[in-house]
């Protein structure tokens, strides 16, 4: 070794390199080698896959002939009830104060006709006078020459009566929230939400993807829970929390109870924790508040508060469509990212007049809401009246359900029960209707009811009938 | 045509044969018996190649704007310039509504062109428009109208059998039925909703369609978002073309079932998929599925081609698939009788599991409709979300398409219907033919009144469109993302409102800009394979 060491020149870079190499033991010499050989080996070698299971052609043949596809729909009966008793209540003319069922004519207690514009003169000419200036169809989305001046009209009307900045129009009141929510909601998103909501919330939630909590109906302990949950969860992992958008979604007057959401709370709860709002109005629109702006009216709470607000046109203001108030940076997104508003044919021109008739009407005269109330109290404390049912909903909401005190175990049965006292009460002159719920797909399934629908254009008189004849039909079916 | 010859035999459900039992004017053929082999001699679709100079400067013009792009947000962000974006005030703690990276495309390149999408029109969407004109002081940051008004022929909206019209027997009738049952019906079809007029609307549209039955919608894209969820549900599986509109891509979603892309009007992967997903079954547990949907379109509307549908029909067959159609623009539009896709074919449409389609397009209305066997229609009527949670159609919105289907199938006693379907066959033939002679990249079937020119570059696709408008001609502009990025196009909509002074008209508008503009881009030999006289189609 000594002698390799005289060769090499002392001054040379590597000598301590070659030095150090001849020094090193034998053993040390043969295990590094045999490293690196197999290091090499595994580099070269081929990866391990295992064996693909390869089926013969005929094997796949059999196999496609021998698959059979359930059937398209499962079998359903010709004769099913909800078939059969649409055939049987067929409307004919106008569903106004009176709607005109099974050749009588009814007090319509089922439709949501809160205001009593459906068979108004002036609304009506709007319309017709539309459909003389624009056709019935307006032939395109809003990108593509589907805008008329109408829409434009209508939207700049509700954005100033709702005092907010801008506002977005659809053609449909159900695609109205389930395209809003999608819009700013996604993937990685959380969404703190009311078990008792709509089924048109339900699908925005399904198609936003993001994370839903509910939170017990109307209980603000429980959604302070959540959020306390959600602000640990942050907490833990900060990088996550800062792209995580939280949202609070609640309706104002919810369809399925009757009952309105506290809205102060839920602003506190705002600040406190920094998730935005999406209030939905669809049955609040044109019910609460003094002049019908709605629940933050009926809280006095400033409309800024609230991130978004949508509501559906198709209830007090009695046209099809819906539409989104709040502020510009919040409603301009929707018309490039709501899909319903994007991809969808524009609303026909003679709807949106007909919607901003309407509107008007309702600035005009804003006794309408205080009649609407009157009839309201009055209807609950006749209903409550009546035995062997509780009347769910405030007594001054439009919307109230009349549930049975003492259900059975089997809700067809009950459902059974209460359409007899409907057909009952339509025979005697009081249309109403038993609430309808796609049982298997709700998320928190209501118990069966009869849903009332309040109108502020029925007299004194024509209530009292309406709550006798419930009364009657109710003891009837009972004593069966 | 002459019905006074007396070979014609009285018409039957719109439908007239000859006394030698051939049905006349199928597909452009007159007299033939027609078989179901024989739709690939007449189908004719073209979707030429993209010039590869034109890709690689377009691929440059992004380049540069998203480069210009750049500098701009930085200089705004540094307060060098003023900046206009409605910005979301920044309050402390709460999470941003958007990613500032999401909206810029919408800031600097859409922004700066979006003078030519939304525009309003004072008038009807009919023949001729009056667009209002808007007017911008910061570079279309902020559009005002000026109050004043262009006459444009409109090439855009879809009208194809001509009815958005605000008088006449439609009209006439929509405003009878308005005054007769309201406008607005405030519930829903199962509680108290469902009138006279809807239930007629519904059987004439079967009738109409050729179908057991038919249940309808107030909104075309509500019909594909809430009754495929009723339809499909986990364990199912759906192939779904590349090209499929939004409504359909949300509703598929909406299922829970999973989702198959095959590419665009490829029967050779549609079937591939279909082998595979019988053969290996249900991803990681391999269980059998329990349906298969393919869903397509009757003529897609960014591409104007039509849907092979025979392959389709013979693929369901073989694989025990069903087939959800969605006739959106091609029910009015194809066809000898106007039935749509299937009458194009000279299919039954009892074949077609689904039949679904929309009243928007070619009935001058707003809704959709969904066809099919008796005993699907009553359970959609039963378990649909729409039936239950939404609103039923405004009864004039109603009214128009019943009056509108039954000038479509003769009823009204004259030959209305009949002349519309022709013109607008002829139209298309003709429009299509003159311009693969001037010269443009056109794609789409022959027969598709949805007729897509290639404009490619973003800058001619915005000069394109804004000098027609100036010119008195209203088109439709297309880009990223709805199409991909770099075949942008200007897409026009033939109407049967349109006769040939104002075809010749809009032609000559769009040679004048496509030379000035150099947007001949087509390398095919300028003449045709197909011309409009070919077919038993009625001028007047």
């Amino acid at each position: 070794m000594s002698s390799t060491m005289a060769i090499l020149p002392a001054t040379w870079d590597m000598y301590d390199l070659v030095q150090s190499f001849l020094r090193t033991p034998t053993y040390h010499l043969v295990v590094e080698v045999c490293l690196v050989l197999l290091i090499i080996k595994l580099i070269f070698s081929k990866s391990y896959k295992p064996e693909k299971m390869v089926l013969s052609e005929k094997e796949k043949e059999e196999l496609i002939a021998e698959w059979t596809p359930e059937p398209l729909v499962p079998d359903i009966p010709e004769d099913h009830p909800v078939i059969q008793l649409m055939e049987k209540n067929i409307v004919t003319g106008p569903p106004g104060k009176y709607i005109n069922i099974r050749q009588k004519s009814c007090i319509n207690m089922a439709t949501m006709n809160f205001l009593g514009m459906v068979a108004n003169k002036t609304i009506e000419d709007e319309a017709v006078r539309c459909i003389k200036k624009y056709g019935v169809g307006s032939c395109g989305p809003r990108g593509f020459y589907g805008t008329m001046d109408v829409h434009l009209d209508l939207e700049s009307k509700l954005a100033t009566f709702m005092d907010c900045e801008e506002a977005i129009i659809y053609s449909y009141g159900f695609a109205t929230i389930s395209s809003a929510i999608p819009a700013y909601s996604k993937r990685g998103d959380v969404i703190f939400c009311d078990e008792g909501v709509s089924f048109a919330i339900q699908k925005g939630l399904v198609a936003s993807r993001s994370e839903i909590q509910f939170f017990k109906h109307n209980d603000m302990e429980d959604l302070e829970r959540l959020l306390q949950e959600q602000a640990v969860k942050d907490k833990k992992n900060p990088k996550k929390a800062k792209v995580t958008r939280r949202f609070i979604v609640v309706e104002g007057l919810y369809l399925n109870y009757g009952d309105i959401c506290p809205l102060p709370k839920i602003v506190e709860l705002k600040w406190k924790y920094k998730v935005r709002i999406f209030l939905e109005e669809s049955f609040s629109f044109g019910v609460l508040g003094e002049a019908g702006k709605g629940v933050t009216e009926y809280f006095g709470i400033e409309v800024d508060q609230i991130d978004l607000i949508t509501a559906s046109l198709e209830n007090a203001i009695s046209s099809i469509g819906g539409f989104c108030v709040g502020k510009k940076y919040v409603i301009d997104h929707q018309r490039l990212s709501g899909l319903g508003y994007c991809f969808s044919a524009s609303q026909p021109p003679l709807l949106a007049a007909a919607a901003a008739q309407a509107l008007m009407l309702m600035q005009e005269d804003p006794g309408m809401m205080i009649k609407l109330r009157e009839n309201c109290l009055k209807l609950h404390e006749g209903l409550t009246s009546i035995n062997g049912i509780k009347v769910v909903g405030l007594p001054h909401s439009p919307v109230k359900h009349l549930r049975l005190v003492e259900p059975s175990d089997d809700r067809d049965l009950d459902n059974q029960t209460l359409q007899l006292v409907a057909d009952r009460a339509i025979e005697n002159k009081v249309a109403c209707t038993v609430a309808r719920y796609l049982e298997k797909e709700e998320k928190f399934l209501p118990p069966p009811s009869i849903r009332i629908a309040v109108n502020c254009q029925l007299e004194s008189t024509e209530l009292d009938t309406v709550i006798s004849v419930l009364a009657k039909s109710f003891n009837e079916v009972f004593a069966l | 045509m002459d019905f006074s010859s007396g070979k014609l035999e009285k018409p039957v459900n719109g439908i007239k044969k000859h006394k030698n039992g051939h049905t006349n004017g199928l597909n452009g053929k007159n007299g033939k018996s027609h078989k179901l082999t024989n739709w690939k001699d007449d189908f004719h679709e073209s979707f030429e190649e993209t010039p590869l100079v034109a890709a690689m400067l377009t691929y440059l013009s992004y380049f540069i704007m998203v480069v210009v792009g750049y500098i701009r947000e930085n200089l705004r962000y540094y307060g060098l310039e003023t900046d206009r974006t409605i910005n979301e005030p920044k309050r402390e703690g709460f999470v941003p509504l958007y990613q500032s990276w999401e909206s810029f495309y919408t800031r600097n390149m859409y922004r700066r062109v979006r003078d030519c999408w939304n525009r309003p029109l004072g008038s009807i969407a009919g023949a001729f428009i009056d667009v209002l004109v808007r007017h911008s002081d910061d570079h279309n940051w902020n559009l005002e109208l000026t109050g004043k008004k262009i006459r444009a022929m409109n090439l855009g909206s879809y009208n194809y059998l001509g009815f958005s019209e605000n008088e006449g027997p439609c009209a006439d009738s929509a405003i009878d039925k308005a005054i007769e049952a309201g406008v607005g019906v405030c519930s829903t079809r199962q509680e108290l909703g469902y009138a006279a007029v809807h239930k007629e609307l519904d059987d004439i549209t079967a009738q109409f369609l050729g179908v057991e039955a038919a249940v309808t919608f107030p909104m075309g894209f509500a019909t594909n978002s809430m009754n495929l969820p009723c339809l499909m549900q986990k364990g199912c599986l759906l192939l779904s073309d590349e090209l499929n509109h939004a409504s359909l891509v949300l509703g598929s979603r909406l299922t829970g079932s999973t989702i198959r892309v095959f590419k665009h009007n490829n029967m050779e992967d549609l079937e591939k998929k279909l082998k595979t997903a019988i053969i290996e079954g249900q991803p990681r547990t391999h269980r059998p599925w329990k349906k298969i949907l393919i869903v397509v379109e009757g003529v897609y509307s960014m591409e104007g081609s039509i849907i092979k549908l025979p392959e389709i029909l013979r693929l369901k067959k073989k694989y025990k698939a069903y087939v959800y159609l969605d006739e959106a623009h091609s029910i009015g539009a194809l066809g000898p009788h106007g039935r749509g896709v299937t009458d194009y074919f000279g299919i039954d449409p009892k074949e077609v599991d689904i039949m679904m389609g929309t009243f928007t397009k070619s009935f001058g209305a707003a809704g959709g409709y969904i066809g099919g066997s008796k005993k699907m229609i009553n359970y959609l009527k039963t378990y649909s979300h729409s039936a239950v949670y939404s609103s039923v159609m405004s009864p004039p919105v109603a009214q128009q398409v019943i009056t509108t289907m039954n000038i479509i199938m003769g009823k009204n006693g004259n030959n209305d219907g009949l002349r519309r379907i022709r013109q607008l066959a002829w139209n298309t033939r003709y429009f299509r033919r003159r311009l693969q002679e001037l010269g443009f990249i056109v794609y789409g079937n022959k027969d598709s009144p949805v007729v897509p020119i290639l404009i490619y570059y973003p800058a001619k696709v915005v000069a394109f469109g804004r000098k027609c408008l100036a010119e008195g001609l209203g088109i439709v502009l297309v880009g990223f993302p709805a199409t991909p990025i770099i075949e942008s196009r200007a897409r026009l909509c033939l109407s049967a409102a349109h006769t040939k002074e104002m075809l010749d008209k809009a032609l000559e508008t769009l040679d004048k800009f496509g030379t000035e503009l150099k947007m001949k881009y087509s390398k095919k030999s300028r003449k045709s394979e197909f011309r409009e006289d070919d077919s038993n189609l009625m001028l007047h």
